[in-house]
């Protein structure tokens, strides 16, 4: 059995002494936990919701009053025309609107039934459920409290429920999107480090830099492929989400890939500014996995709504580029929104992707050190 | 028992079409210092691997310590020593550690164990640094310590494979002043190297080229036979005249 | 005639390692200059201070009349540059790997193909294999090639001939005058001491610091000492008994002899003989040699010390 003993005291005694690999053995668990416990929610919070009131009575603004007050909602619009609703939507701020039909209390009181409609973006179907049956929880409990204060209604409000854009609430449309995002993260980003730290590894950049190439040059030719590549994939991915998964793709196919091509051209940037930090591709690997792919898939609202989580989190959510990128993504592709809607994420995401190009490009190593 | 450390009859290996070892005969006779050379791709590293028990010959026969390759190669490992140009020490632990670690792997323990250690560190000369990683010792110091360890468990033979690669001709002599020291009680050494002149330290000493062994005897009685001046000249006529169907 | 590399009191350390000490040289234009020393001598560093991958800690260096720091971006084209560790593209064929550095250096193979032709042409059976499937010595030799391919003014080559037999490194060394005929100035490391006579001038560098430089002749030359050569078949009670004479000074085994140097310098053979034979060695072999580069680089090495 010693020589048993004697390995596993070597092992740990090896363990201990890598200062790099406990931190990431002690450190990644603490911080997957810390993101993982604040970034799922299924409790919904501050979800922004837009109010059409098309009577502005008394009860309408009790109730909205009461939406309002809600922990789960926070009122940010108040609507004027129905013909409004469509374009807040696209906006994509907007996950919930109420409309309250005209003459609202008189029905009510007269009828015993007023009718309340509650749209809801159901582009994320899990956050639609949740907020439409908060919704309709409230107004059940208004209509409790009006019994208890002794108006007896028969049917009391109706709530007709409308999921914009994914009526079916299906999963795949909410998936879809962030798996692009996703893809084009690891492609870019995780195979270029790889590629350029493979070239250190092997002795060849040595060469390469000492050659008559430019720096700017040897970037480009490592990076280049992996565009072509990711866009193909793109459209792999488009093609397989709509014959098999039935996705729709109500916008522009145009500025579809215009954003594709900036996102991607981000993620490249940062895989090149990954590979001057790392010197072997075990670290690239490691970085891009941990320091990329990780925040992209919790922090950017593929699966987990961004609006549910704690405020700082909300905060180390804006630089990540995913994030607005599924925005416009989704957007277009399930709400048919157009560059006038879309322009400020865009700016934001062209804006992200100069600066990593700049910032990579400056790090990149002229020599060995 | 076995009069030889090492016998082999036509022993082969093939990788899919191609030979690396091609029906090799030769003994080793105990306590002997026998050279090992060939150029890369000679299949030198094949061989080796097989009579250490790493690697399952193809065919042909092969007997270490009097074990037989094919049926007793576990034992084998447990009966010799090894030692590889990558010199096997782990760098991040001391060589104190480094020590019980082999030892315990060999079967050492208590106070046995104990006793190597102290004698260890005394022959290598490491007492003031025993506790310091391994990987802060320069390369020569390294290497004396990876051999001492390779004979920790005192086996009758042990393989050493391109031990002195790129280290000063300073320790790459004192290097062999160990060998012979080990030679001379009784452990028979089984050497391969890039350096002629290394050849000549050696009892006997086997060429091979393309997977056979072209050449074997004393470096004095090669000498005669090629007619040369060193032993150089003897590997550059030999290799000159059967390239590997170019490699 | 210009020096093609000048340094003056180079130092550099990575963190607590001095990797370099001060040194000084200068190497002429055409020369066919070799580092000689053991791993860990600092060869690789200076290589790539001169090829301006890395910036010296101190002192100055110059390669072609530019400084290395400011002026690398000229100098690198003019560079070709062979790295220890360079194991081309092992995934492209020998032929597609010389397009690609001929095409990486703004030329084609077609172009300077008389200049590589001795070492092409020997490659040339074999271009359509991957590289990667090369044995070691046709490896260096592809390496030199794409080194080449552009012509350059200065060839730095770390270490070509390591792991490579005996046979391929002669050629290779050929191979090496042949371009140095063509007028460029070779600059070339190696391990193996046998080697250095192949040079114009070389340097013994060991530890970070230059123990000499010289023509190979002059270096031998500066041995001080006679240098005897012993020979018995029982070579490990000669050098123990060698030793334990009052006046030996050095005792190294050199393959078939064992080289002696004696504290009084010039001896009487046989009053070495008669103390060997007293103790038990028959007959052995005692002669003044010729010392050669090892002689020399043992007898300027400090011996290795553990900075922990």
């Amino acid at each position: 059995m010693n020589s048993f003993n004697g390995f596993v005291v070597k092992e740990f005694k090896q363990i201990f002494r890598d200062k790099r690999t406990l931190v990431v053995l002690f450190g990644m668990p603490i911080i997957m936990l810390i993101l993982f416990g604040f970034a799922i929610r299924n409790e919904v919070k501050n979800v922004k919701i837009g109010v059409l009131d098309l009577s502005k009575d008394a009860v309408t603004r009790e109730l909205t009053q009461k939406l309002a007050s809600s922990e789960a909602f926070e009122f940010s619009v108040y609507l004027s025309t129905y013909d409004e609703v469509e374009e807040v939507f696209k906006a994509g701020e907007i996950k919930e609107i109420i409309v309250f039909e005209p003459n609202f209390s008189e029905k009510l009181t007269l009828e015993g039934i007023a009718n309340v409609q509650v749209i809801t973006d159901a582009t994320d179907p899990n956050l639609s459920n949740i907020v439409q049956s908060y919704t309709g929880a409230i107004i059940r409990d208004y209509i409790q409290e009006l019994n208890y204060q002794g108006t007896t209604l028969q049917q009391g409000i109706q709530p007709t429920i409308k999921m914009m854009y994914n009526p079916e609430l299906k999963s795949v449309n909410l998936f879809v999107p962030g798996l692009i995002a996703v893809i084009l993260m690891l492609i870019s980003a995780l195979m270029t480090s790889i590629s350029i730290t493979r070239e250190k590894e092997m002795g060849n950049m040595e060469i390469l830099l000492v050659s008559p190439l430019k720096p700017i040059h040897i970037i480009i030719g490592k990076v280049l492929p992996y565009l072509v590549l990711s866009v193909i994939n793109v459209i792999t991915i488009l093609i397989l989400a709509h014959f098999i998964f039935e996705v729709p793709f109500r916008g522009s196919y145009i500025l579809f890939f215009i954003e594709a091509i900036i996102f991607i051209l981000t993620a490249l940037a940062l895989g090149v500014f990954i590979s001057s930090v790392a010197n072997n591709q075990q670290t690239a690997m490691m970085v891009s996995l941990a320091g990329l792919l990780l925040p992209t898939v919790l922090l950017s609202g593929f699966i987990f709504p961004v609006e549910s989580m704690p405020y700082p989190l909300q905060m180390v959510s804006h630089i990540i580029p995913a994030k607005w990128f599924l925005i416009v993504v989704r957007s277009i592709m399930l709400k048919g929104s157009g560059i006038e809607i879309l322009w400020m994420e865009t700016l934001i995401l062209f804006g992200i992707a100069l600066f990593f190009m700049a910032l990579s490009m400056k790090k990149f190593n002229v020599r060995l050190q | 028992m076995y009069d030889f450390a090492i016998q082999t009859n036509e022993l082969s290996r093939t990788f899919g079409d191609f030979t690396a070892v091609d029906r090799i005969t030769f003994d080793v006779k105990q306590g002997e210092i026998f050279g090992f050379l060939g150029a890369n791709g000679a299949g030198k590293t094949t061989a080796m691997k097989m009579l250490t028990g790493l690697l399952t010959p193809t065919s042909g026969e092969a007997r270490v310590s009097g074990l037989d390759v094919f049926k007793e190669a576990e034992e084998i490992k447990q009966n010799i020593g090894y030692m590889s140009q990558k010199f096997s020490l782990y760098d991040d632990l001391t060589p104190e550690e480094n020590i019980e670690f082999y030892g315990g792997v060999y079967g050492l323990k208590g106070q046995e164990l104990n006793h190597k250690k102290e004698e260890l560190i005394h022959s290598v000369g490491l007492e003031k640094f025993r506790k310091k990683l391994v990987r802060s010792l320069p390369l020569g110091w390294k290497q004396k310590l990876a051999f001492s360890i390779s004979i920790i468990h005192n086996p009758k033979i042990v393989f050493l494979d391109e031990p002195t690669g790129g280290v000063d001709p300073v320790t790459r002599r004192q290097f062999w002043e160990k060998i012979y020291e080990v030679s001379n009680q009784g452990i028979t050494v089984f050497v391969t190297t890039h350096y002629m002149d290394e050849a000549e330290y050696c009892d006997r000493v086997s060429i091979m080229v393309d997977g056979r062994i072209e050449a074997l005897d004393s470096p004095d009685e090669l000498k005669r036979t090629f007619n040369a001046k060193s032993i150089e000249e003897i590997f550059i006529q030999l290799a000159r005249s059967a390239e590997r169907g170019e490699e | 005639m210009n020096p093609v590399v000048q340094i003056s009191d180079l130092s550099k350390s990575f963190g607590i390692v001095n990797a370099l000490k001060e040194i000084s040289l200068e190497i002429h234009d055409n020369e066919l200059f070799g580092f000689i020393g053991p791993d860990g001598a600092g060869k690789t560093t200076l290589f790539r201070i001169l090829t301006t991958l890395l910036i010296p800690n101190e002192g100055t260096v110059r390669v072609m009349g530019m400084d290395v720091v400011s002026d690398y971006k000229k100098i690198r084209p003019l560079l070709g540059y062979m790295p220890g560790t360079f194991s081309l593209y092992q995934d492209l064929s020998v032929e597609e790997n010389m397009k690609f550095f001929a095409s990486v250096f703004g030329t084609t193979i077609e172009e300077n193909y008389d200049l590589v032709k001795p070492i092409y042409r020997q490659l040339e059976p074999f271009k359509d294999r991957y590289a990667g499937n090369l044995s070691g010595g046709m490896k260096q030799k592809l390496a030199l090639s794409c080194a080449l391919i552009h012509k350059p003014k200065l060839l730095i080559l770390d270490e070509p001939t390591t792991g490579v037999d005996a046979v391929s490194r002669k050629e290779f060394w050929e191979m090496l005058h042949l371009l140095k005929e063509e007028g460029i100035s070779i600059i070339a490391s190696t391990p193996y001491m046998d080697e250095a006579n192949q040079c114009d001038r070389i340097a013994l560098i060991d530890k970070g610091s230059v123990l000499n430089i010289n023509t190979p002749d002059n270096v031998i030359s500066g041995f001080e000492k006679p240098l005897y050569g012993l020979k018995h078949p029982n070579k490990y009670a000669l050098i123990n008994h060698l030793r334990e004479f009052q006046y030996s000074e050095s005792v190294h085994p050199f393959g078939e002899f064992v080289h002696y140097t004696d504290s009084r310098g010039k001896i009487n053979t046989s009053e070495l003989k008669n103390f060997l034979e007293g103790k038990g060695l028959n007959k052995p072999v005692v002669k003044e040699i010729e010392p050669d580069i090892e002689d020399m680089f043992m007898s300027l090495m400090k011996p290795e010390e553990i900075h922990v």
